[in-house]
């Protein structure tokens, strides 16, 4: 018998079963995965639209089922501005996540690890922009490039992805940082490692795991980033952008499929995280 | 994933304090400089500009610096109906998005304990829509609410819906819009705090004869409390400032517009500066006012 066996005997019976404890447990049983099942089934809704519609053999705008068709699959960039707005997208996003990611992860080990002055003013800096909504963002920073005659463009989308994506970097890479047992650099340094040497054979790999998931963050973040993006583009294009302004006239399949890849490499790599996390469980539960 | 921090508070803080300053100094200096730069200036250029003048003999977009307080005056007797839309918008989804969630993040995080494989298969299944556009995502409901759907001819079959009745258009279609986008931002603070729930309270309230709706209102809200804090905000902040789902092309129509719409319209087709700004700063301002009260009063001030 286990401890949770015991503890829920005990309670049975300091607490006899009335029959409203009973209807309780009737209805937890069911109603709640019921609801869960559903609740799960509404949020892929969309998901599921947009993949069967990557399908559908259409031939201006996407609205209407035509038939099914592998076509816009194979031929995506028949399409020629979808995949110049999407290799914009994926250029703005690893720039944007590899400068957010360095600073980030910096400002998270020095929060973690040392004390300074103005800390507080410090963590509002960075709690500030993810409670400022996207619109005051964009248009903040579309001011500053007006009246700093800034021309606005590829430079100034990755500036402004950077700048929004730092703040989640931070957070993501703490919570890494403040697990992270010190005795096992102290076993460095006990050993003759330099600072450096400490720092990126024994610190470095250990954060990252937070790291990569801040990074990953960071490029979805990006990637999606539709408003802030729109006030700072000028005249060039990203995915997100290029749907904006096609959606008056109808967004074509080709735009489906390339969301749809996209949603199921991102699916990929979560499983694949998630493997990955519970087989290390395993390994550490073994040798424990 | 982020969220789940952001709920969580930080834990272990100053394991190792007080070493060489100069180094913290190096690690933060970059990443506070660049904030500075395009986050706190911006904001203070917001400020200029909403005070700017249009410039005496210039073209239209172009404004000179100036004290001119009643571009504010204007924006509020102007675009008075859109401020306060957007925030009732943005309440209803808000209050929508955490009765949808707190069942469902409870299930994830309380009952499915047992299962982590159903857990994580459950909290993959959350943030999928995170993966897949958010324009695309609010475009396929505009199909699937559009009026030849199966959705409204269904609806107006039953007389639910009247035959000239539309979904597509309506302030309801928007703050569904709102709600299905922001979920997932609820959902995930919400399982962050519940998932840590020591269940044992919950059989405490039991054993002191306490009946299920008592312990959830007296155990379960309150030590859910912090997730709940950043789920609000969370939805709250960006379904405010939103004008994807309110505008034209996707779910909104010609009644529906929001602050964001305004801001977007007065900045980037209009060219008017200065109304745009004075009406970020508004935006801003309402919801600094708003975020610290329902914080202070709600008592989880350690955010980050």
């Amino acid at each position: 018998m286990t401890l949770q066996e015991a503890r829920s005997l005990a309670t049975g019976v300091t607490a006899p079963p009335t029959r409203d404890r009973r209807r309780r447990v009737g209805l937890g049983s069911w109603l709640l995965p019921t609801y869960t099942v559903l609740a799960l089934v509404f949020l892929l809704i969309p998901i599921v639209y947009t993949l069967v519609f990557s399908f559908n053999d259409s031939i201006k705008s996407n609205i209407s089922w035509r038939g099914f068709t592998l076509d816009k699959w194979l031929h995506v960039c028949n399409k020629q501005e979808i995949c110049q707005a999407f290799g914009n997208s994926i250029i703005i996003g690893v720039v944007a996540t590899v400068i957010a990611t360095i600073l980030g992860t910096m400002i998270a080990i020095a929060l973690v690890r040392y004390r300074f002055r103005f800390r507080s003013a410090i963590s509002l800096l960075l709690f500030l922009p993810m409670a400022t909504p996207e619109v005051v963002l964009g248009a903040g920073l579309a001011a500053e490039f007006l009246s700093a005659g800034v021309q606005k463009g590829m430079t100034t989308i990755i500036i402004a992805h950077t700048m929004f994506c730092i703040s989640f970097v931070v957070v993501t890479v703490k919570a890494r940082v403040a697990s992270l047992d010190p005795a096992l650099e102290e076993a460095g340094r006990d050993l003759y490692g330099s600072p450096a040497q400490v720092f990126w054979r024994v610190t470095f790999p250990l954060l990252l795991p937070g790291i990569v998931a801040a990074a990953l963050l960071s490029f979805a973040l990006s990637f999606d980033d539709f408003i802030i993006t729109n006030f700072n583009s000028g005249a060039d294009t990203t995915f997100p952008k290029y749907i904006y302004t096609a959606a008056a006239r109808g967004i074509p399949a080709e735009a489906n499929v390339i969301a749809s890849a996209v949603f199921l490499l991102a699916l990929v790599i979560v499983i694949a995280t998630q493997v990955s996390a519970a087989a290390r469980r395993k390994r550490l539960a073994n040798t424990r | 994933m982020a969220f789940g921090a952001f709920a969580g508070n930080a834990v272990a803080v100053d394991q190792a304090p007080r070493r060489r300053s100069k180094v913290a100094l190096l690690l933060l200096l970059p990443g506070i400089l660049y904030l500075v730069l395009f986050f706190l200036v911006p904001l203070v250029s917001l400020v200029i500009t909403s005070l700017q003048a249009p410039s005496e003999f210039g073209d239209i977009g172009e404004y000179q610096t100036a004290f001119r307080w009643e571009n504010y005056t204007t924006a509020i007797t102007q675009y008075g109906a859109q401020i306060l839309r957007s925030f009732v918008y943005a309440l209803a989804a808000t209050v929508f998005a955490l009765l949808f969630s707190y069942p469902l993040a409870y299930f994830i995080g309380v009952k499915a304990r047992r299962w982590p494989l159903l857990q994580n298969l459950a909290l993959v299944l959350v943030i999928a829509p995170f993966f897949i556009s958010f324009l695309l995502r609010t475009l396929a409901w505009k199909s699937l609410l559009s009026d030849e759907s199966f959705v409204v001819t269904s609806l107006k079959a039953l007389s639910l819906l009247g035959p000239d009745a539309h979904l597509t258009g309506t302030p309801a279609a928007v703050i569904f819009g709102l709600t299905y986008n922001f979920i997932p931002f609820m959902t995930l603070p919400l399982y962050a705090s519940l998932e840590r729930l020591d269940t044992r309270y919950l059989e405490a309230g039991g054993d002191l004869y306490a009946g299920p709706f008592t312990t959830f209102r007296k155990i379960t809200v309150p030590l859910s409390m912090p997730g709940i804090v950043s789920g609000v905000l969370l939805t709250f902040i960006p379904a405010a400032g939103d004008y994807i789902n309110a505008s034209r092309e996707f779910l909104g129509g010609s009644g529906t517009t929001m602050i964001g719409n305004v801001i977007e319209s007065n900045f980037l087709i209009q060219l008017n500066y200065p109304a745009a700004a004075s009406m970020s700063i508004i935006l801003m301002a309402v919801i600094l006012v708003l975020v610290g009260v329902y914080v202070r009063r709600s008592g989880t001030e350690d955010l980050l």
